[in-house]
Formats: C-alpha cells, structure tokens, sequence
C-alpha cells in the first residue's frame, strides 16, 4: 500500500512541478499567441 | 452726356443673358431634381450628376445611399474590388485559392475563414459524446452481467498461506502512478467533454466554470505524472508482454472458461497482454494527441498521416478517395481533440474491465497491486509458469 500511496503522491508532486515548469516557459496559448495590447481576462 | 446713357445701356442688354442662365438651373426650394438617365454607368454617378452638383443644383443621392453591397461588380471596371465580387473574394479565401499575405509572423494568422468549426463542434457535441457514453456505459453493463452470470473467481481450495512476490515496490509505484493520473485525466477529461451538456443544466453556469477551469488545471498538469508512468510501465513489462505460444493455449481455453482447467501463463497472460498493449498504443497516442493540444499549433500529426495513409493507398483500399492532408493549423487541432476524446473513451472502457477484474471480478488478484505478494495457490491457477520460475530461481539464489 505504500507503493499506492508513493503514486499519488508522485502524481500530485509532477503535477505541481508542471504547473510551475510550463509557465516558467510559457507555455499557454495566451501567452505563446498573444501580447500587452490584447485584453484576454 | 447722352454718349455715356448708351453705353451703359448697351452693356445692361449684353450682360442679361447671363444672369438669365444662373436663375434657370438653380431649382427652387421644394422642386423635385429632373431624373438623370444613368444607364450608360450601371447606375453609377454621370457627367448629369457632376455638372448638376457643381452649378450648386439639390441632387436626390438616392442612387447611391441606398446601394450598400450588392452586385457592384456588374459595372465592368467599376467594381470596388477591380471587378472581383465580395462573394468570389470570400469564397477564394475560404477555399484557399488566394494568395493570402499577412503581416504576423504566426502562421496561423493566415487562415482568414475556416469553416470545419461547426463540423468539428458537432461531431465533438453529438456522436463523439455519445457513443462514448454508450460504451461507457455498455462495458459497465457487460461486466455487471458478467458478474452475475459468472461471479467472483475464487481460488480452488482457497488461500494456503505462503506467498510469493509477484511485483517489486518500483513496480506496484509505476502502476499507481499511471492508474491515478489516469482515474483524474479521465474524470477531468468526462466533465470537459458533459460540462456544458449535463452540468449547466444542473448546476448552473457559474459552477460550471468553477468546474471546468480546476478540471483544465488538472488535466493539463497531471498528464505528465501519465506519461512519465506509461514509460516506465512500459520499460519495466515489455519483455514479459511479448505474445508467445504458451498464450495460444490460453486462447484455446478462452482464458479458462472453456473446459475445466486453467491455462498455463507465465507473468503475464494472453489478457493482461491485450491490457497492456492496449494501454501502450492507446496511452501513447492519447499522449501524442494531448501534446498537441496542451501546446497549440507546434505539433501538426493528423495532415503527415493522413499523407501517409494516402501514400501506402488504404484509404483507397478501404473505399474512400485521397485523404486530406494538407490541413490547417486549426483543423489539425480540431483532428486532435477528436482523437484524443474517441482514444480516451476507448481506453477508460478497457481500463473498466481491468479494474473489474483486478478488484471485484478475482479473488486475490488485487494483492498483486496492493501489497506485491500474492498466495502461492493463486499463483499457481493463473501464472503456473511464471511460478515454476520463480521457484527455480529461489532454488537457484542461495539463503542469506
């Protein structure tokens, strides 16, 4: 049961890591298709 | 004296005709404008009009105020667009026959009109939503009725205490990895998909977009935790994956429920092989398919295969004319959430019956995955080969 819990944990820490990692390279359409003049939110 | 009376009077006849003419082509206030023929322009303005306007005459611009759109280019030459009609312009974009230069380096932003929106959003909408809820829903039935039919597997004469270790800690890691981010990205993937269908409905609007916006987060960063366990998943199992003759026996034994033995099977069986190739072509492909869809544009799949499949002539084979390989930027994304959402339905309906009988469907199975070891009866009445080898191996590694 370890091992289970070892995965999720793992899956919740990759998902973390992700978030940060993709927006430190910007990754999202509206940065990667957009710019300062164009009002998104 | 009366020299000068005659020349002023001689200069007041020759200067009347002019004043005469000013007053003729000056209409009165409420005088209707005489019609102009304009026939010989195609009801454009004429030399009548240009002359009327310059003499200070009132013009009925009707003619032209109310001539918005229209056919403009029957007038040869005269067109707004050299001749060119709007609709032919339109068309030729939206067809791709013309010459389309824009200023942005984005490539995208040379498809002015892409009209596969409404295909894409129905098909999305409507089959592709509800087959996959069929099938859904059909492998639920199925494995209920299974269930019922067939029960639980037991193991004949029960547990005999001793186990064996039939998965190591790395193992049973790498699998719980990719079970749980699959569980999520298949939940996540669900409510995407039905949100607006059934959770609207529902719930409401504002909940809807609480939803979808924290199944976004989720789907988009727990699929790495994905692929990274389909790799190691598929390192670790290939070798033990790769169909042998020992699962023809099983074939013919239906998996033992023809007959009343149970079929040889090394670590894994004929089954669990369909399982695991099953995941790894599909995972991969729904990882390929969601690659392409987490960084929009980069990764163009569907024109090159479609070309490919051209190329090797199956798309003939099978009936159909050339498929359309050179795609949009945004009809490749439109192919790619397609296949991603039929792929992903596929592989949720294998993943139920893997669940089934790894949990409710056979007795013991699950130790395999829980704690790694599993009684050595069952062993024996499902991989009996694979235990032999164990055995031998035990044999052949002295005590410590």
């Amino acid at each position: 049961m370890k091992s289970m819990l070892a995965g999720f944990v793992a899956v919740a820490v990759i998902g973390v890591v992700a978030y940060y990692g993709l927006h430190e390279i910007g990754f999202s359409s509206q940065e990667v298709y957009s710019g300062e003049n164009v009002r998104l939110d | 004296m009366l020299r000068h009376l005659m020349a002023f009077f001689i200069l007041a006849l020759a200067a009347l005709p002019f004043s005469a003419t000013a007053q003729d082509v000056r209409l009165p206030e409420n005088a209707t404008p005489s019609a102009i023929d304009r026939a010989s322009t195609g009801g454009a303005q004429n030399l009548a009009d240009i002359e009327r306007r310059q003499s200070g005459a009132e013009i009925d611009d009707g003619f032209r105020r109310n001539n918005l759109g229209g056919d403009a280019a029957t007038v040869p030459g005269l067109g707004p667009l050299g001749g060119r009609s709007d609709p032919d312009l339109w068309r030729g974009i939206r067809y791709g026959e013309l010459p389309v230069k824009v200023s942005t380096m984005n490539k995208t932003g040379r498809v002015l009109v892409q009209d596969n929106g409404m295909w894409w959003l129905t098909l999305r909408e409507g089959p592709v939503a509800t087959y996959g809820l069929w099938l859904l829903l059909g492998t639920i039935i199925l494995l209920a009725l299974f269930f019922i039919l067939r029960g639980r597997i037991r193991i004949e004469g029960g547990k005999n205490g001793r186990t064996v270790t039939r998965f190591k800690a790395i193992e049973r890691f790498a699998h719980w990895m990719l079970a749980g981010s699959f569980i999520l990205l298949a939940l996540t993937g669900l409510a995407s998909l039905f949100g607006r269908k059934v959770v609207i409905p529902l719930l409401g609007h504002d909940f809807n977009s609480t939803l979808l916006i924290g199944t976004k987060f989720i789907h988009n960063n727990v699929s790495w935790a994905f692929m990274i366990a389909l790799v190691m998943v598929f390192v670790m199992w290939i070798w033990h994956n790769i169909p042998n003759k020992t699962d023809w026996v099983w074939i013919k034994q239906g998996g033992g429920f023809i007959g009343d033995k149970h079929p040889p099977a090394k670590k894994f069986n004929f089954g669990q092989k369909i399982v695991f190739w099953a995941v790894i072509v599909l995972g991969f492909s729904v990882s390929l398919s969601g690659l392409s869809l987490l960084f929009p544009f980069e990764i163009q799949l569907f024109g090159h295969t479609f070309g490919f499949i051209n190329d090797i002539g199956m798309a003939e084979a099978a009936g159909y004319g050339p498929l359309q390989s050179d795609l949009t930027p945004h009809a490749e994304m439109q192919y790619a959430q397609l296949w991603h959402a039929i792929i992903g339905f596929v592989m949720m309906a294998v993943i139920l019956g893997h669940i089934y009988i790894g949990t409710l469907g056979m007795e013991g199975a699950f130790d395999a995955m829980g704690n790694g070891e599993v009684d050595e009866r069952w062993a024996e009445q499902h991989h009996s080969l694979w235990l032999d080898e164990v055995k031998q191996d035990k044999r052949r590694t002295p005590a410590e």
